[in-house]
């Protein structure tokens, strides 16, 4: 709907955040995605998690590599900067903004040929590293851009819209992420926005590495029967398992007693969790691998937060890095001066 | 080269690889230095861990030749692999040392040089440890050469007490590996040798010091706070030694934190995207690397070109293509790095030619990069970057600050100073740019490698994109103005130029001398920068033929010279040395010989500029 300007006058009476600003100061650009994108849906579920964790615009970063989903983070967050890098390369790129300046919110937004098949590299070792950001994945198993080539989180069997048949098995992300030490790991589906906003916040708020693999179903080459990443497909084998409340709204809901599950992390922020099935630990990592394990033998989806470590570390706590940003020490106490290089001279005779 | 003459001569010790002979022949050198000679040393080592053979050469030079000179006088021949060839590299008249405990074929021998054999692996038979006879042979051959060629023993006992300070019976067993070595060449030979080292005090206060560390202490300096690299010869050194000094001079004292951080990346790839994200972001951030590595970053580098983002590369050059020789010099990455990556992308390269350049130009390259929003290559290679160099000391002017180019701060948004990412407001086709986090309400804007105009919103429009790179030709223009003027060494106002860079600059020196001895002379001038120069440009203007050296077997400097410059192809003369080792005087000055014709040395008509 590219050709709908946006209207410049505001409704007086839209909701405001503790910052005075309403969810529109949150928008972006008209996207320019196919009616009924699932990414549409998550860029919405992005600006009303930002809205409702009152976060200055200004001081959250978007990044993206290449291709439908790398295109969103121009459709939220228009006061934010945004850095459309080159394909499957993303998180080198968050790492070397996040190691300049830790003290902004870093959004990156991915998909699954970005991240499952040229960006596995970087996607793995921004994990390792412990990059502090939410890790968007805009999972369709498909190539939108390049029209309709399966991708790497395709399921087999799953048939493309042309009636190829993927005969490869996916790499699952979560289950990826969850070996490699990701301190937050979530699937989610854009169309289930009561669920993707609170994970999101949970995820923005979340010290460390945080995924969310993100289900989006793409109307245009992936939506069709046959497909295991469409709307109905996805809709039919929803298990929604937990679901995360972040500090500020905490005490919005009465839960039914033991329903209830408080999270203290690292950095003393409080996460409570409300347990929608099951008895799943979220702090068992080898008990989130069994879970999805056990759920893709029985062909269902696994969504909802499924792992999160209280003691997960970033990047600058391994580093052991100053509480300053990088980008903000004064030259002078970065210099060691003259003097100092005549004794390094001095060394070197 | 005579021999025969004291404090003019080359030592050559052939090793095996891994067997701790580098240290050695270190503290040899050394030796020489502190005994106030210029010396130039080349490590000349392969690709691999143990058990191949490595020479280290030693040239001592009253003179000041620090460049390489190649023949050898002496000869320390520690490695049956390569005795045959080692002794096959004496000048005649020269000498051979070697390990006599086992006999040698000396069939193999040759009768215009003079053998020294010492039992130098009976020396050491009262270390049990095999890995401790190995390292003290070493020390005694060291010893024997004290002896051979008159080294102050003082010295040599005096660097031991230093690198094993604190470890006292370390520092007894080696000064007592090195006086066996010396005593028993005193009482086998007559010593010292015909040539041999004297002291003198011509070194001043001069340092010896490799490209690598130099690049890294340089990076300390401008204020670098980020560095991310993937390991690869030639240029590992200079993270390790960023990382050594940063260790020392960038821990804050009250919290015991870091004001730095290094990423040892995955690979190239992620090691350039991480400088783009850190310099997008308002860090000094580097990488440093070697071809394939630069082969690898392509793609991100044309994004930093097209997006106008500030990088800083130091590309330690060793010889391709592929993996080619890894452990082996070239300059062969001109073309390579000058157009790095698909479309219209051009890059400005920087050319060191010494270990004080490499510092200095660590400076200019973050402030270039930050000025031009561009990457920025310091083009060094293997020479320069491994082996150490005597250098001019450092010198630092403490009322340096950062030139953190175009950049509007909180202060001038608030103003209300209108801002549009690629906008060529001041005419120098230098846009403004902004950090993430500056503003709530101004200054944000969208990086993309995709289609944009000078507001910086997306485009696909023709004329649009146009206006936008016609821009970054000016900015490259603007680069031209901007990049350090290349150096006029000799301006004996010849109508013949010769043209060169980086580590040819050394054999060069004496190359010029020993032409101009034999009635040839040439106005020397040495690049220090691409895009080119008007500097550079006058010079080949006003002479009539230019000799243009480079160290690559395709002429790359040359090339870019044609397509760059528009200078015509006959008026360039290419002389290439691309073998894999140090260019020599001796090299050039034969080169030059056979394309200097009578006709071209007509009396100068005063061209020199």
């Amino acid at each position: 709907m590219t050709y709908i300007a946006k209207p410049a006058v505001r409704n007086p009476a839209l909701p405001k955040n503790s910052l005075g600003l309403t969810r529109r100061d949150y928008e972006g650009k008209i996207s320019t995605l196919c009616a009924g994108c699932g990414h549409d849906s998550i860029s919405a579920a992005l600006i009303q998690a930002c809205f409702d964790l009152d976060l200055p615009p200004h001081r959250l970063a978007k990044l993206s590599g290449i291709g439908c989903s790398a295109k969103t983070p121009t459709y939220f967050l228009g006061a934010a900067h945004g850095f459309n890098g080159v394909h499957g390369r993303m998180p080198s790129l968050a790492t070397g903004a996040n190691l300049a300046n830790r003290d902004l919110v870093y959004i990156g937004i991915s998909g699954d040929g970005d991240t499952a098949s040229i960006g596995l590299g970087q996607f793995v070792h921004a994990i390792r590293r412990g990059v502090n950001m939410l890790y968007m994945v805009e999972n369709n198993g498909t190539y939108g851009l390049t029209k309709g080539q399966f991708s790497a989180t395709a399921d087999v069997g799953s048939k493309s819209k042309r009636g190829e048949v993927n005969i490869y098995p996916p790499i699952d992300l979560v289950r990826l992420a969850l070996d490699l030490g990701a301190g937050f790991v979530a699937r989610s589906f854009s169309g289930d926005k009561d669920q993707l906003v609170p994970l999101i916040r949970g995820a923005l708020t979340y010290p460390g590495f945080a995924l969310i693999d993100c289900f989006s179903p793409c109307v245009t080459f992936n939506n069709h029967e046959g497909s295991t990443k469409s709307y109905t497909y996805i809709r039919g084998h929803d298990l929604p398992i937990v679901d995360l409340i972040p500090p500020r709204q905490e005490i919005t809901v009465d839960y039914e007693p033991g329903a209830r599950q408080e999270v203290t992390l690292h950095d003393g922020s409080r996460c409570v969790l409300r347990k929608l099935a099951g008895d799943h630990d979220l702090n068992d990592r080898a008990a989130a691998l069994a879970l999805i394990e056990e759920h893709r033998r029985r062909g269902e989806l696994v969504t909802g937060l499924i792992f999160l470590d209280p003691e997960g570390q970033d990047m600058h706590m391994r580093m052991n890095t100053v509480e300053t940003p990088l980008n903000a020490l004064r030259y002078e106490a970065l210099c060691p001066g003259a003097e100092t290089l005549a004794s390094i001279n001095a060394e070197l005779r | 080269m005579p021999v025969g003459r004291c404090n003019e001569f080359v030592v050559r010790c052939a090793n095996v690889n891994g067997t701790g002979s580098s240290s050695a022949n270190a503290l040899l050198a050394r030796a020489f230095y502190r005994m106030g000679l210029p010396i130039a040393a080349k490590n000349i080592f392969p690709s691999n861990i143990q058990g191949l053979p490595t020479w280290y050469e030693i040239r001592v030079s009253e003179a000041g030749y620090t460049g390489r000179r190649g023949s050898a006088d002496l000869v320390v021949a520690m490695n049956p692999q390569s005795f045959e060839e080692d002794v096959a590299s004496v000048c005649p008249g020269g000498y051979v040392l070697y390990d006599s405990t086992k006999s040698i074929n000396t069939a193999r021998k040759r009768d215009d040089v003079t053998f020294l054999g010492l039992p130098f692996m009976g020396m050491v038979q009262q270390h049990t440890n095999q890995r401790k006879r190995l390292l003290f042979k070493n020390i005694c051959y060291v010893g024997a050469l004290a002896a051979l060629l008159a080294i102050d023993f003082d010295v040599l006992t005096g660097l031991i007490g230093e690198q094993f300070k604190g470890k006292e019976r370390l520092i007894n067993q080696n000064v007592e590996a090195l006086a066996r070595g010396r005593d028993a060449a005193l009482a086998a030979f007559t010593c010292p040798l015909d040539f041999h080292a004297e002291r003198r005090d011509i070194v001043g206060d001069k340092i010896l010091v490799t490209g690598n560390r130099a690049c890294a202490l340089g990076c300390v300096y401008a204020g670098a706070t980020v560095a991310a690299w993937y390991p690869i010869t030639p240029s590992t050194s200079i993270a390790e030694a960023f990382g050594e000094y940063c260790a020392r001079f960038r821990v804050d004292e009250a919290s015991g934190r870091n004001k730095f951080a290094i990423v040892q990346a995955e690979d190239e790839l992620a090691a350039i995207g991480s400088v783009i994200g850190a310099a997008w972001n308002g860090a000094r951030v580097f990488t440093a690397t070697s071809g394939p590595g630069l082969s690898l970053m392509s793609e991100f580098l044309g994004l930093a070109y097209y997006a106008e983002i500030p990088a800083v590369l130091f590309d330690v050059q060793r010889t391709g293509p592929s993996t080619g020789m890894p452990t082996r010099t070239q300059q062969s990455d001109l073309i390579a790095a000058a157009y790095a990556s698909h479309g219209d992308t051009k890059h400005v390269l920087l050319f060191p030619s010494s270990p004080k350049e490499c510092f200095e130009f660590a400076t200019v390259a973050f402030d270039l990069a930050e000025r031009l929003q561009t990457p920025i290559f310091v083009m060094s290679d293997l020479d320069l970057g491994m082996n150490i160099w005597l250098s001019e000391p450092f010198a630092w002017d403490d009322s340096y600050r950062p030139d953190r180019g175009k950049v509007l701060d909180y202060a001038v948004l608030e103003s209300g100073t209108s801002f549009y990412r690629y906008l060529d407001v001041d005419g120098d086709g230098i846009p403004y740019r902004t950090y993430p986090g500056t503003h709530p309400a101004r200054g944000a804007y969208f990086t993309r490698g995709s289609g944009h105009d000078k507001y910086g919103f997306y485009t696909e429009d023709s004329a649009k994109y146009r206006e936008n790179v016609d821009r970054l030709r000016r900015k490259f223009e603007t680069a031209a103005r901007l990049v350090p003027e290349a150096a006029l060494e000799a301006a004996p106002g010849s109508p013949l130029g010769i043209l060169y860079f980086g580590t040819t600059a050394e054999p060069m020196r004496e190359a010029l001398e020993g032409l101009s001895q034999r009635g040839i002379e040439l106005d020397a001038l040495r690049l220090r920068a691409f895009p080119f120069t008007e500097g550079v440009l006058r010079f080949i203007e006003c002479h009539d033929t230019v000799f243009v050296v480079e160290q690559n077997r395709d002429a790359q400097l040359r090339t870019l010279l044609l397509a760059e410059a528009g200078i015509a192809p006959e008026k360039l003369v290419s002389i290439l040395h691309y073998g894999g080792l140090p260019v020599t005087a001796d090299f050039l000055i034969g080169s030059i010989l056979e394309h200097v014709t009578p006709s071209m040395q007509r009396p100068t008509t005063g061209a020199a500029s």
